[in-house]
């Protein structure tokens, strides 16, 4: 089975492994970097600021690769007051009814979510080294080898979830198809197996955390993942194809303490394998998953 | 800690309660609560009460008490891997039930002194290790809410050190796991599940409304016991 769609698809993304939120991160920087010369402009014209700015302190620890500073660290302006938004999920809040509730996507997109973009935002908006750095890159660096700091616990939920709306779709499960499905006949013996292990894999958790069907780069093969609160595979660069949220917030009112129920519920009945086939089609620019198919001639 | 033996379970066949008899395993049961569900209103409502004692607590349980019955399988076999394969269930869901006993003893109804500051040594205490009662409070408060997913924060007494601490654990880690020495006075459970129905994601607000429901005469008569 080839990937007819993924050259296709690669062109429409960055070089990055990131969903869709990509476009909206650029943005942000460009959005960025012209604030930025306005403001280069502006302290030009008014040298108080530069004096208010020269002002800040130094956080009051090291950054893993001090010399991406001299790359990414934007001059920032004053007047910024948000830096990522709060992105809503491709479809109504009722339309994953009754398998997720309206009340549920509500609090937990539009509370859970919104704390974590608006604390990501306030950190960003003191923490002058880490402005303007690409998300990918922010999880990184701040993952800081394995102890994150403050801004990693915000930034990758926001990142979490953001993946993890379009992990889901109003009548999703089903089966996975096409080469999908055969990738994962190949890692995991059958789709059974694979099934099996992702909700074993949910039940083994012991706290809140994530489940994840990840390729991996250089077993160029697929594999379930879980981690601990707000942990993401993009630090241990795994390509992620598909979460599921397993903190209590994301079952408990539709729910409560069923926790089997509702990944096995994700797995009949929210999956979307077409966002998970679209993702492993970008991924495929990055892994090789086969031998190349040469038309006959 | 309610104990019992198997020998008293009726699910078990005759076979197997002389078994079990002869190896003296013993279970652990559901503690009862020394008040109604609804006794904790408004601070914890009644539904969050009951869901968390009658389905989480007795899911702690009963998997503690299935990974023990394994473990004693495993080691009469003599099956070293699977006994240590078994560490991480038991101190999870040994660990839960540890908690939530000592949780619902740290809950009473404002009716019967719950939210009444500790008079005695363990407020005097308090005043010399904290500063004061409020803020030891906006300590808890602070770190409490700083525990990142699921845990647990404790008022705790280091009975060597003979002085009072502030400590936080992860997931169902009981407070021992911070050092041997430390007897639990206060432990506030912080896992979503024992404020989300009522608070949200607002996990400030439920710390600073428990506070109303936190029997501290309990909280006394451990410290003046561990620490006389
Ligand atoms: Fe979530
Ligand atoms: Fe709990």
């Amino acid at each position: 089975m080839s990937w007819s769609c993924s050259n296709y698809l690669c062109l429409s993304s960055s070089s990055s492994s990131s969903s869709s939120l990509i476009s909206s991160h650029e943005l942000t920087r460009v959005n960025s970097c012209n604030l930025s010369c306005e403001y280069k402009e502006q302290r030009r014209k008014d040298p108080i600021n530069i004096v208010a700015y020269n002002g800040l302190k130094p956080p009051s620890y090291k950054l893993d690769k001090p010399q991406k500073r001299k790359n990414h660290a934007l001059k920032k302006p004053n007047n910024i007051s948000a830096y990522y938004s709060l992105k809503p999920p491709s479809y109504k809040f009722d339309a994953l009814e009754p398998y997720m509730s309206k009340r549920t996507l509500e609090v937990h997109w539009g509370e859970h979510h919104r704390a974590y973009v608006d604390t990501l935002n306030k950190y960003l908006s003191k923490n002058d080294v880490l402005y303007g750095y690409t998300m990918d890159e922010l999880l990184k660096v701040t993952y800081n080898n394995g102890n994150p700091l403050p801004e990693f616990n915000v930034a990758a939920q926001v990142w979490n979830h953001d993946f993890f709306w379009e992990s889901m779709q109003p009548g999703g499960g089903n089966l996975p198809i096409l080469g999908l499905m055969e990738q994962i006949e190949k890692d995991f013996g059958s789709f059974a197996n694979f099934r099996q292990d992702f909700i074993e894999s949910a039940m083994s958790l012991f706290g809140s955390g994530w489940v994840w069907l990840v390729l991996k780069r250089n077993e160029k093969r697929l594999a379930i993942a879980t981690t601990t609160n707000a942990v993401t595979p993009l630090v241990w660069d795994d390509i992620p194809l598909l979460s599921l949220d397993m903190w209590e917030h994301a079952y408990y009112r539709d729910y409560k303490n069923d926790r089997v129920k509702y990944a096995n519920v994700f797995m009949d009945h929210l999956v979307s394998w077409n966002a998970v086939l679209g993702r492993m089609a970008r991924a495929q620019a990055f892994v090789n998953l086969g031998e190349p198919k040469i038309p006959v001639a | 800690m309610a104990l019992r033996t198997l020998v008293s379970r009726k699910t078990l066949g005759p076979w197997s309660r002389f078994h079990q008899q002869i190896r003296g395993l013993q279970t652990f049961t559901l503690p009862d609560l020394a008040y109604d569900y609804g006794a904790l209103e408004p601070a914890i409502s009644a539904e969050i009460m009951q869901l968390h004692h009658q389905k989480h607590h007795q899911t702690y349980i009963t998997n503690y008490n299935k990974a023990l019955e394994q473990l004693d399988d495993a080691i009469a076999k003599g099956d070293a891997s699977t006994a240590v394969k078994l560490q991480s269930a038991i101190k999870f869901n040994g660990g839960g039930h540890v908690n939530h006993s000592i949780f619902w003893k740290n809950l009473a109804p404002t009716s019967e002194g719950g939210g009444e500051a500790p008079h005695g040594s363990l407020g005097w205490a308090i005043d010399q290790h904290f500063g004061s009662f409020e803020k030891l409070i906006a300590k808890m408060n602070t770190e409490g809410a700083g525990v990142q997913g699921s845990g647990w924060v404790w008022l705790a007494v280091d009975k060597e050190l003979k002085r009072l601490v502030v400590e936080t654990t992860a997931n169902q880690d009981p407070l021992v796991t911070k050092g041997a020495s430390l007897a639990p006075l206060v432990g506030i459970d912080v896992w979503e599940h024992a404020y989300y129905l009522q608070y949200k994601n607002v996990r400030p607000d439920y710390l600073k409304n428990i506070w109303k429901v936190i029997n501290w005469k309990y909280a006394s008569e451990i410290y003046e016991k561990e620490c006389p």
